[in-house]
């Protein structure tokens, strides 16, 4: 195999206590700590150990976003991957055009896989993996625990919802990770050093000559209602009896 | 007029009941029609319980052998022939609906609405994000296509008392051989499904190993629970996979939910904020499972749950 590519999506870090903004247009960013999707952080992960293995000869790691997402990439290359591509946009872009970005630049590149993560733990979609395929017309797996280079196909384990499902499907393909296909590396200092050296690429979104229009369009973010608080009960005999006067058990 | 196209979950032959979740978002919809849609190697059992279901109009069937297992690249285009006359395609957001709707969206060249949690209007919906942190409104501009998969844990079933007639539809799409199904290691169980249990009991690291869940399974047993995990628990290999809840696991919505050494991470908590009535039990009384718990329960756990075991049923 030539070539991997990799989504890299910046998101805010997974630690952060989310706060929606007081004027409903979106959740606080400012002073937060962003992150590494981390599922693309496995999927870069996966990638690289493909490439030690000598089933892949270049790890291309790919940002959609504005500049800010280049730390991402950064982060990408520090953990090993050859090379960075930005697709620059000011402007925030949903799935389909993050697919259609995607697809652009294989067209470019040329790629014998892409590895993407299940979901962006931002907007929790879980679509653009699947809208990649689609739009490539080439096989997807999505959900990956487990994945199996064999000359041109790959065998894949899915975690679906009644337990572990395998396909194989033809090189090349689209892969989305689940969060038990491998535990990233970390990042050590000289591999940083060592990152800002490595080709980072930007290209300007427009230049992809893709359709950008928003599909399913954003109109007010709400802060979710909150659970009562409940109470404390000191002994299995009181829980019991409260649940009973529930109606919970019997 | 406005008609509803719902892709039917299987498992095996016979309906999964998040679709009877989907009737249900489909009604408020306001749309003229409803139909489902089932694709498999024999239809006829999940047809008839589709039918079944009040408010369905049509029970549409596409019966052949490459229908067996739901293989996104073989479906996608088989909806997609048929869903030039709706204008909704809907899916329950389970791993069914996430891995073959997208597909969907995209042949079609339109955005997908995930995990819809309420209908503001024909083309208005709301949807969680920040794993369940923030509520998000969104529309869908007109004259496209609405494709949506229905977040399961927010809608009830639809009764039944239908009686809709089933038709086999014509498809015409070519199929990618370039997808092949291998095999499911499916744990099945004679435990009640947790995606449906009234009653759900989860272990997390705190259990402590595999051996020790078994103290989990013994209670959710006399109770006839269903039986879910954190993730930590899944990762230390105490349980197999299907059985996380959470964000990135299952959501779930039960009438009574008892965590058991479980921290209470977000992740976490989100697949389980409809559940009617909350448990914790743990040992650590700044646990951040406890400010949500309705009924929390300070102590060690495997003094706790033998009691409980012992005094329940
Ligand atoms: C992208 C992403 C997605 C994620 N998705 C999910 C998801 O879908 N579902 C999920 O669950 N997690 C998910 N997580 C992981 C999540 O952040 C937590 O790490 C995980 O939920 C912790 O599991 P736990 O509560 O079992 O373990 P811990 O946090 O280690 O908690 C164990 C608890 O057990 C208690 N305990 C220990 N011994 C005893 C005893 N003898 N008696 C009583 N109590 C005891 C401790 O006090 C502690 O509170 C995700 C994380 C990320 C980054
Ligand atoms: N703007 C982006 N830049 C890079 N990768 C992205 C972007 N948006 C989505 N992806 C990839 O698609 C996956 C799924 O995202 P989503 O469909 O938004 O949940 C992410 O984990 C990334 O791998």
């Amino acid at each position: 195999m030539d070539k991997i590519l990799v989504g890299v999506k910046r998101v805010v870090d997974y630690n952060v206590r989310i706060r929606v903004k007081p004027d409903n247009t979106g959740v606080v960013t400012d002073g937060v700590k962003m992150s590494v999707n981390p599922f693309d952080e496995i999927a870069i992960e996966e990638a690289l150990r493909l490439r030690e293995a000598g089933k892949a000869s270049e790890v291309v790691v790919v940002s959609i976003g504005n500049a800010e997402c280049q730390q991402q990439l950064r982060t990408g290359l520090a953990m090993g991957a050859d090379r960075a591509i930005h697709v620059e946009s000011a402007a925030e872009i949903d799935s389909l055009a993050a697919a259609r970005a995607f697809k652009a630049v294989i067209e470019r590149e040329g790629a014998d896989l892409v590895i993407l993560g299940k979901q962006a733990i931002d907007d929790d979609c879980n679509q653009t993996g699947q809208m990649l395929a689609a739009l490539w017309e080439r096989p997807q797996a999505t959900f990956a625990s487990k994945l199996e280079i064999d000359g041109t196909t790959a065998r894949v384990t899915r975690e679906i919802d009644a337990g572990l499902e395998t396909i194989e499907v033809d090189l090349p393909a689209v892969v989305t990770t689940d969060l038990r296909l491998n535990e990233p590396r970390y990042v050590k200092l000289p591999d940083i050093m060592k990152a800002k050296k490595k080709p980072l690429e930007v290209i300007a979104i427009d230049e992809l000559g893709i359709e950008l229009e928003p599909q399913v369009q954003a109109q007010r973010w709400d802060t979710p209602p909150a659970r009562g608080k409940g109470t404390m009960v000191g002994s299995v005999d009181e829980l019991i009896s409260a649940l009973k006067s529930k109606g919970l058990v019997s | 007029m406005t008609s509803v196209l719902i892709i039917a979950e299987l498992d095996g032959n016979q309906l999964n009941p998040s679709t009877a979740k989907c009737v249900t978002c489909a009604a408020e919809l306001g749309a003229d029609s409803i139909d489902v849609l089932i694709l498999a190697e024999d239809c006829t059992a999940a047809a008839g319980a589709a039918a079944e279901l009040a408010g369905v109009t049509r029970v549409r069937t596409v019966t052949a052998p490459h229908n067996a297992t739901p293989l996104a690249a073989v479906f996608a285009p088989q909806v997609v022939a048929l869903a030039a006359d709706y204008g909704y395609v809907l899916a329950p957001s389970t791993t069914f609906g996430k891995d073959l709707l997208p597909r969907v969206a995209a042949i079609l060249g339109v955005g997908q609405v995930s995990d819809i949690m309420s209908v503001l209007g024909p083309r208005t919906f709301t949807r969680p994000v920040y794993a369940g942190n923030a509520i998000l409104t969104v529309e869908v501009p007109a004259g496209k296509t609405i494709v949506g998969t229905v977040r399961t844990a927010s809608w009830r079933d639809a009764p039944t008392g239908g009686n809709a007639p089933v038709e086999p539809a014509e498809v015409t799409a070519e199929l990618p051989t370039h997808t092949r199904y291998i095999g499911l290691a499916g744990q099945s169980s004679e435990r009640p499904d947790l995606q449906s249990a009234k009653t759900v009991i989860s272990g997390g690291r705190g259990v402590g190993s595999a051996e020790n869940f078994e103290l989990v399974f013994q209670l959710a047993d006399k109770i006839g629970a269903g039986v879910g995990a954190s993730r930590a628990a899944v990762d230390a290999g105490y349980v197999p996979n299907d059985m996380q809840v959470g964000q990135t696991g299952k959501i779930i919505a039960p009438e009574l939910y008892v965590a058991i050494g479980i921290s209470g991470a977000i992740q976490h908590l989100t697949g389980i904020k409809d559940a009617g009535t909350i448990v914790a039990i743990n040992k650590d009384p700044e646990a951040p499972i406890f400010e949500i718990a309705d009924y929390g329960l300070v102590g060690d756990l495997f003094e706790i749950v033998p009691e409980l075991e012992q005094k329940l049923g």
